[in-house]
């Protein structure tokens, strides 16, 4: 089906304003599709009188309704592997050495979706309870999409997703079986913190973390909203945290808050951190 | 795992030849070299003959069964044990724990797409 360009435009500015989600041309092909069962249920006969109705005065339900029907939530379990062995080898040991009188690490997972990102830190973490014997362990888990929040926190999985990055035997420890697929058990669900958060709007009451997993999100945004994102992010990371990003992300030429860590595919510093080691 | 240069070797083995022939065009699609077999016993002989990288293996098959198949194999003094992945519609917790303590590698409830064959076979370091 042929988009209106007027529609389309209308939509791009709309998410753009709302969430920082950058609509391409390219992608007009998912507006109807993903828009039509949202007009259905706010009882508008097409998508055209759905976007008509996007102005500052739509109620807030319709217009959540629109970014999270628009929102991409693909993710799997220990998605891409690499930051997580990063994470497991270099950045743990770096940080139980630094973190040691405080003995307490805080994770942010930005952009969580339905949850198989922060669960597979809470894996790793629960792997490593050996080194991590006594130390408080935090993760927090946002979202914009309130939907894919609440699936998340109920830690329901089909028997796809499930297979999907999960190594069997951490299925068996980790998983039981449910109606309708496989739930993590509490120890791991108690570990993740799930609440809703849009990047785009002030998020320093989150609080400061060690580490920030915002992998696979700033693809969706212009230069200026991914520099916005990248500036906030690092004044919530600890000045020696550390940053990991999708491998189809940089921070180059967006943003010097940030720099590449060296051998470290994903893996981000703080500019300042740097400069402080070179001094020293 | 096997040789730096040649293509993997895995041994489907499954008495579907629907699910036998799509495997097959999913490993060929991920650069593995593939052979069948129909169930344990042909697949018993075929190890031993032309041992294989990977077994993607069904449980419920005639003459000798997977889990079967996967004792008797685990227990052959072979020079090196090939990595064994389950492939079934047996998706209880207690028959997972079954194969794995009978030395499966990896478990794949069917049904299954190219993405779980190819994240499982990451898993067991095929690809």
């Amino acid at each position: 089906m042929t988009m209106d360009p007027n529609v389309f435009a209308t939509v791009a500015s709309f998410l753009k304003a709302q969430s920082g989600l950058a609509l391409t041309p390219d992608k007009a092909y998912l507006l109807n599709g993903r828009l039509q069962p949202v007009a259905e249920q706010h009882g508008c006969k097409s998508v055209a009188e759905l976007v008509a109705k996007l102005n500052g005065a739509a109620p807030a339900q319709l217009k959540q309704d629109v970014v999270e029907a628009m929102t991409t939530n693909e993710t799997s379990f220990f998605r891409d592997t690499t930051p997580f062995e990063i994470l497991k080898t270099h950045v743990l040991s770096q940080l139980l050495e630094r973190r040691k009188v405080r003995r307490s690490l805080r994770i942010l997972c930005a952009a969580a979706s339905s949850g198989q990102e922060p669960y597979s830190l809470a894996m790793l973490m629960a792997e490593n309870a050996a080194r991590l014997a006594g130390w408080k362990t935090q993760i927090l888990a946002v979202d914009l999409d309130t939907k894919i929040l609440k699936r998340a926190e109920a830690g329901i999985y089909t028997q796809f997703e499930v297979q999907r990055g999960l190594p069997v035997q951490m299925l068996m420890k980790y998983f039981e079986q449910c109606p309708g697929g496989w739930k993590a058990k509490p120890e791991i669900r108690s570990m993740v913190q799930f609440q809703r958060c849009n990047l785009l709007e002030p998020f320093s009451h989150l609080g400061e973390f060690d580490v920030i997993f915002c992998r696979n999100v700033l693809i969706y945004f212009d230069t200026p909203t991914k520099r916005h994102v990248l500036d906030r992010l690092a004044n919530q990371l600890a000045p020696d945290g550390f940053l990991f990003l999708g491998g189809a992300e940089t921070v180059l030429d967006i943003t010097t808050s940030f720099a590449p860590s060296a051998g470290h595919r994903g893996l981000y510093l703080r500019t300042e951190a740097l400069r402080d080691r070179k001094a020293g | 795992m096997g040789s730096s240069t040649a293509a993997l070797t895995c041994l489907v083995v499954d008495d579907s030849r629907v699910i036998r022939t799509l495997a097959r065009k999913m490993l060929v699609g991920l650069g593995l070299t593939t052979s069948e077999a129909e169930n344990g016993a042909v697949a018993y002989e075929m190890c031993l003959a032309s041992r294989p990288d990977l077994i993607l293996l069904d449980w419920n098959m005639p003459v000798l069964d997977g889990l079967s198949f996967l004792k008797k194999i685990r227990a052959t003094d072979l020079d090196r044990q090939p990595k064994i992945l389950f492939c079934t519609t047996e998706s209880e917790f207690s028959k997972i724990t079954e194969a794995l303590a009978a030395g499966a590698d990896e478990y794949i409830m069917k049904p299954f797409d190219e993405e779980i064959l190819a994240s499982k076979l990451h898993m067991v370091g095929a690809l």
